[in-house]
């Protein structure tokens, strides 16, 4: 109902995109399932994991846009509530090995049996039922983001002291996770997966069918976070960007405005690190990782920051360029981030999308609107800045 | 907290009394006292480091006084209430520097503005109502930005934008206005549009217009208060105060 009302708000930009990834969503699994390996056309079973990859970094790239993008909120921790995410779908693959592990123990996992677990760990129960696990993939990363949203957002935490903060809390958490006594796997994580509701996770099908979720995830989270900025809760978010104190003295409760954008942002990067993990087969603590969160910051930057398209289109490019280079030149991949990065926010301060639209805008005449402006200037006497 | 039985409070519209404020041991405000009744309109002069903007920090919730009482509407102790409450109550402030939503089309700032539900899933699951449209063109109209109403708030001139201001708060629609030095910047021509637009919100709200130019002041025509160093030197017309012996001292220098 609501999602009906605000298609009707979306632009030329979000619909086409919608359509290309619905499209993607129908042809690649085609291309890599009903194609023979001999066809040009044929995708093979490594790219389609690949791209299916990609997209759940698009999908950390969106949660990612829509709280810094349109609130303000530099958040350098987001990897934390994506591996989270991650975890908790992990913990559900885990359960599912059953008696196939190496130690054939149908109720703990490997790793448990190692280091001589006598039980399950309370936080592990019911995670071989798979919609506990999958509300567990929402639950987890909102119940910790509402938490530190609810603390930092009173306290009126803001800019570079609550982008370090963030930055702890993925910190943190690698930390403890990295604990053999934490129960979560510690240093190697969760990985030897078997299946997933029944299919095995290896099986070319399996990798087209998450691929194609993926894209849906991605196509109805766009969809989802266009109807929260667009809305007037919306206008008032990008409000508290440009002038927080002056929202406040309309008398909005901004802290409020923040903590539910916040929220609904960790959910989504908590679902694209559940869709992660099936992917690439295995979620260990380096995905807490600091450098992991500035990377996504680095992709909504370079796409185009508070456009939403232009982080997805980040993320993609940057990670196609990254797998791209990481195979030829492995040890400047590093230098070429850091110089991408540098180079965007000098010459395309807008990124890629915003310079993309400047470019097309700039053959037609002006705008009605700055005639309108030449105008009022002349009548005031060019006090307009 | 039980409210001190006094007849002037219950009456005002805003009390303020003893309030003392300092930072780092300069002392902003020094036992100002002043109070405003309801439907009045006032203008507050004064010297730089008067006290002024400090004066608006404490009445909107952005500093916290050391010492004194502020009550609004004869009942609410401002002092136990943060910046969003205190707006809610209806205390609209304009600041110094105009500030609107430069990344917000003109509508889009009054919208942002209008008296309606601020909680947000009230934002989030409803749109412009009729009402709130009728409201945007009605204000548009008497800010004359009517013809601006899709350009970027950033976009506009700065007599613009002190006057989208001052629509934002006709639309806020409060019981009571602070008005800081609008006039600050503007043409002759700009100056006397804004006098005009404010005399036409003093009809049905309290205004206090805090201003450094004295023609403007005359041209609003209300009663005057003179601030130095943070309390009340003079209050009256202001052909009294003008003739007020400390009052020219303080404006002419010792």
């Amino acid at each position: 109902m609501i999602t009906g009302r605000f298609l009707a708000k979306l632009d030329r930009l979000g619909i086409a995109f919608i359509i290309l990834m619905l499209a993607v969503a129908i042809i690649v699994p085609v291309l890599a399932l009903a194609i023979p390996a001999k066809s040009a056309f044929a995708i093979p079973p490594y790219v389609v994991a690949l791209m299916g990859k990609y997209l759940c970094y698009a999908l950390l790239a969106l949660a990612l846009d829509l709280v810094w993008g349109y609130c303000g909120i530099l958040s350098l921790g987001h990897g934390a509530f994506f591996a989270l995410g991650g975890y908790a779908m992990g913990m559900y693959l885990m359960r599912q090995i059953g008696a196939r592990g190496v130690y054939a123990n149908p109720i703990l996992p490997d790793f448990m049996v190692f280091l001589n677990y006598k039980e399950l760990p309370i936080p592990w129960w019911g995670f071989n039922f798979f919609p506990y696990a999958m509300a567990m993939v929402m639950l987890v990363p909102g119940l910790l983001a509402f938490a530190f949203g609810w603390f930092a957002f009173r306290s009126r935490v803001t800019g570079v002291y609550l982008s370090i903060i963030t930055q702890a809390l993925t910190y943190a958490l690698k930390l403890a996770f990295f604990r053999n006594d934490f129960g979560f796997g510690g240093n190697n994580g969760l990985t030897d997966f078997k299946d997933i509701v029944g299919f095995n996770v290896q099986a070319d099908a399996t990798r087209a069918a998450l691929f194609s979720i993926s894209a849906i995830a991605l196509v109805i989270a766009f969809i989802l976070a266009k109807a929260i900025v667009t809305s007037k809760y919306g206008k008032a978010l990008i409000a508290v960007r440009d002038a927080e104190s002056r929202v406040r003295f309309l008398g909005y409760r901004v802290e409020n405005y923040k903590l539910f954008v916040w929220v609904v942002s960790a959910v989504i990067a908590g679902i694209a690190g559940a869709l992660y993990v099936p992917q690439v087969g295995i979620i260990n603590p380096s995905e807490f990782d600091p450098g992991n969160s500035i990377e996504a910051v680095i992709w909504v930057a370079v796409g185009g920051r508070g456009t939403l398209v232009g982080a997805v289109l980040g993320a993609i490019v940057v990670n196609f360029a990254k797998t791209y280079f990481t195979g030829v030149f492995p040890e400047y991949w590093l230098f070429g981030l850091g110089a991408l990065f540098v180079l965007v926010t000098l010459f395309l301060p807008k990124g890629i999308l915003g310079w993309l639209s400047s470019l097309r805008r700039k053959p037609t005449p002006a705008p009605p609107a700055s005639l309108a402006e030449r105008s009022t200037i002349a009548e005031e006497g060019g006090s307009a800045q | 907290m039980t409210i001190p039985e006094n007849p002037l409070l219950t009456r005002s519209l805003l009390y303020l009394d003893g309030v003392a404020v300092s930072f780092d041991g300069y002392k902003a405000l020094r036992g100002l006292s002043l109070m405003l009744e309801p439907g009045e309109m006032r203008a507050i002069i004064g010297p730089n480091g008067a006290g002024k903007t400090t004066m608006m920090d404490v009445i909107t919730g952005k500093t916290r006084p050391d010492e004194g009482d502020v009550y609004f509407d004869g009942r609410h102790n401002l002092l136990q209430l943060d910046e969003t409450e205190i707006a809610q109550l209806g205390v609209g402030r304009k600041f110094q520097k105009p500030t609107v939503f430069e990344n917000h089309t003109v509508s889009d700032n009054i919208l942002l503005a209008a008296k309606a539900p601020r909680e947000v899933f009230a934002t989030l699951f409803g749109g412009a109502r009729a009402r709130e449209q009728e409201t945007i063109d009605r204000i548009l109209e008497t800010t004359r930005l009517t013809d601006h109403r899709a350009r970027l708030g950033g976009a506009l001139s700065h007599g613009q934008k002190q006057w989208l201001e001052i629509g934002m708060l006709l639309a806020q629609d409060p019981k009571l206005l602070l008005v800081d030095e609008p006039v600050a910047g503007m043409t002759d021509a700009e100056t006397a549009v804004t006098a005009e637009l404010l005399r036409e919100i003093a009809r049905d709200h309290s205004v206090v217009v805090v201003e450094h130019d004295m023609a403007f002041v005359r041209e609003l025509g209300v009663k005057v208060t003179v601030l130095h160093e943070g309390s009340v030197l003079a209050e009256g017309t202001l052909d009294q105060v003008s003739a007020d012996e400390r009052v020219i001292e303080v404006y002419l220098g010792r």
